[in-house]
């Protein structure tokens, strides 16, 4: 016996009811968010759809060279969807923010599959290594772009106190430092923040999906604590990293801050 | 006796506008010596911050180099350089929190690590500028722009530079903050006599007068040395 209600299509679209009287407020008070909610709708239902019929194949074929073709997609949009999120840019910026994409979440991805997860039938496993790597890059995309764009902001903003600092001696990294740790404890606040209150405010979605699905509650939780130490650990390497990156680009080996690098988007 | 080196001296600096057309100061040659007061002249827009911010290698330049005491700093010796010769920028910024903390925030820089903030030597300062301990304890964002100069000015000279570059220090301020400024100035060279120097830049010919041992004009990115005077 199953241990939780299989979904037909029935089921499915008795869902898609709840959108049409989302619709139907929008037309009564002419708010003219209808056609929005109608493209999100069939949105999330096409990519859905796609991405369950291509697990669906990965699950099957099994071949290595198809899950890591698969890891590297998402994490190119993960890399390209942070680089994209900023008021402010560098030339060598879609690099770095690249870099620390895919140096943090793989690095965390292996791991969790080499040294967390033994049980798995393989490093690749993609029923393991694609959901988690899922979860990881959903997260330190977040704390990525955060890092990025607040040490953007802050030495955008912040170039008259920067330079005061270096005028009077400062090195390269003095000079620098408060803007980079500001931009840091933005970058992961969100996610310490979610560690705080979940469970008593929240249930993650992933340990949700378990639980709907029948696992019982105390395996959840232990994949949903690894799962928070996981993506917790990205987010910090990502924004460290992307962080660093662009304080090398912006300041040069003669401590000088090259302020004209900072370009608006 | 072999003549010293001068203190800083300027080769054929030249920098370019950002997108490499244009040079906004170009083949900037002078030198000056321990005890030369240089006042700084020339049109707005001449290059005249272009060339502090140059010599005191805030900016890269595309041509020439500064030598300090005869010799091109290397990378790792420019805070060190910039810690002896201080870039006082037009308008300057302090930082959250009271005058004294922002008097004491260079000694958290590794180059003044072997100094120590000497509330005594500042509260000397602000006596013959007429003030008390009490401007210590003001909120430094709620400073008049004269206020804002003369913090900025004591942060660096309570740190016994040997060079100042000043960038217009009293453009924008009024006569008695003016004569505030020269004084503390004067008495900094004072303090060493022949053994430090500055570049002041002014467009006041009284304070060229007052100031000045020598008068260096910029105009249109070349530079030109005007009579000397005393």
């Amino acid at each position: 016996m199953k241990s939780y209600v299989e979904l037909s299509t029935l089921q499915v679209t008795v869902a898609a009811l709840l959108i049409i009287v989302n619709a139907a407020i929008s037309l009564a008070l002419r708010l003219r968010l209808e056609r929005s909610f109608l493209i999100a709708s069939v949105r999330t239902v096409l990519q859905l759809l796609l991405i369950g019929l291509v697990l669906d194949w990965v699950f099957q074929v099994e071949r290595t060279i198809v899950v890591i073709a698969i890891l590297t997609i998402m994490t190119g949009i993960a890399g390209y969807t942070a680089f994209t999120r900023t008021a402010h840019a560098y030339a060598g910026m879609l690099v770095d923010t690249m870099i620390a994409v895919w140096a943090s979440s793989w690095f965390v991805l292996a791991f969790a599959m080499f040294a967390v997860l033994q049980g798995a039938r393989s490093w690749h496993d993609p029923q393991y290594a694609v959901p988690l790597l899922g979860m990881i890059l959903g997260n330190t995309l977040n704390g990525i772009t955060l890092g990025l764009a607040g040490v953007l902001d802050g030495f955008q903003s912040g170039r008259g106190q920067v330079e005061t600092l270096l005028a009077l001696g400062a090195t390269r990294w003095e000079a620098a430092r408060e803007t980079i740790q500001k931009a840091l404890t933005t970058a992961t606040t969100p996610i310490i923040n979610s560690m705080m209150v979940v469970g008593l405010v929240s249930l993650p979605g992933m340990m949700t999906g378990q639980l709907l699905s029948g696992v019982e509650p105390i395996e959840a939780v232990k994949y949903q604590i690894v799962i928070m130490f996981l993506v917790a650990s990205a987010t910090a390497l990502g924004s460290v990293g992307v962080v660093l990156m662009a304080y090398r680009r912006l300041f040069n080996k003669h401590h000088q801050f090259q302020y004209d690098r900072i370009l608006k988007k | 006796m072999a003549t010293a080196a001068p203190l800083l001296e300027s080769r054929g600096i030249g920098r370019q506008h950002r997108d490499r057309t244009a040079w906004l100061i170009r083949d900037i040659s002078f030198a000056l010596r321990s005890g030369d007061g240089v006042a700084l002249t020339g049109p707005t827009g001449s290059g005249k911050t272009v060339l502090l911010r140059s010599l005191a290698m805030l900016d890269a330049v595309d041509e020439g180099e500064v030598l300090w005491h005869g010799t091109s700093p290397t990378s790792d010796e420019i805070p060190v350089y910039r810690s002896r010769a201080i870039y006082l920028p037009q308008r300057p910024r302090l930082f959250e929190g009271t005058v004294e903390r922002n008097l004491q925030l260079p000694y958290s820089l590794a180059v003044h690590r072997h100094q120590v903030y000497s509330r005594e030597n500042i509260v000397s300062y602000l006596d013959q500028l007429g003030r008390d301990e009490h401007f210590l304890a003001l909120d430094s964002m709620n400073l008049s722009g004269g206020e804002i100069q003369i913090v900025a000015l004591l942060r660096a000279i309570q740190l016994a530079p040997t060079l100042l570059l000043l960038d217009e220090p009293t453009g924008s301020l009024d006569e008695s903050t003016t004569q505030q400024i020269e004084q503390l100035v004067t008495h900094w060279m004072s303090e060493a006599v022949g053994e430090r120097g500055f570049v002041w830049v002014t467009h006041d010919a009284t304070q060229t007068e007052r100031v000045a041992s020598r008068t260096l004009q910029l105009w249109d990115g070349q530079l030109v040395e005007l009579e000397t005077h005393q």
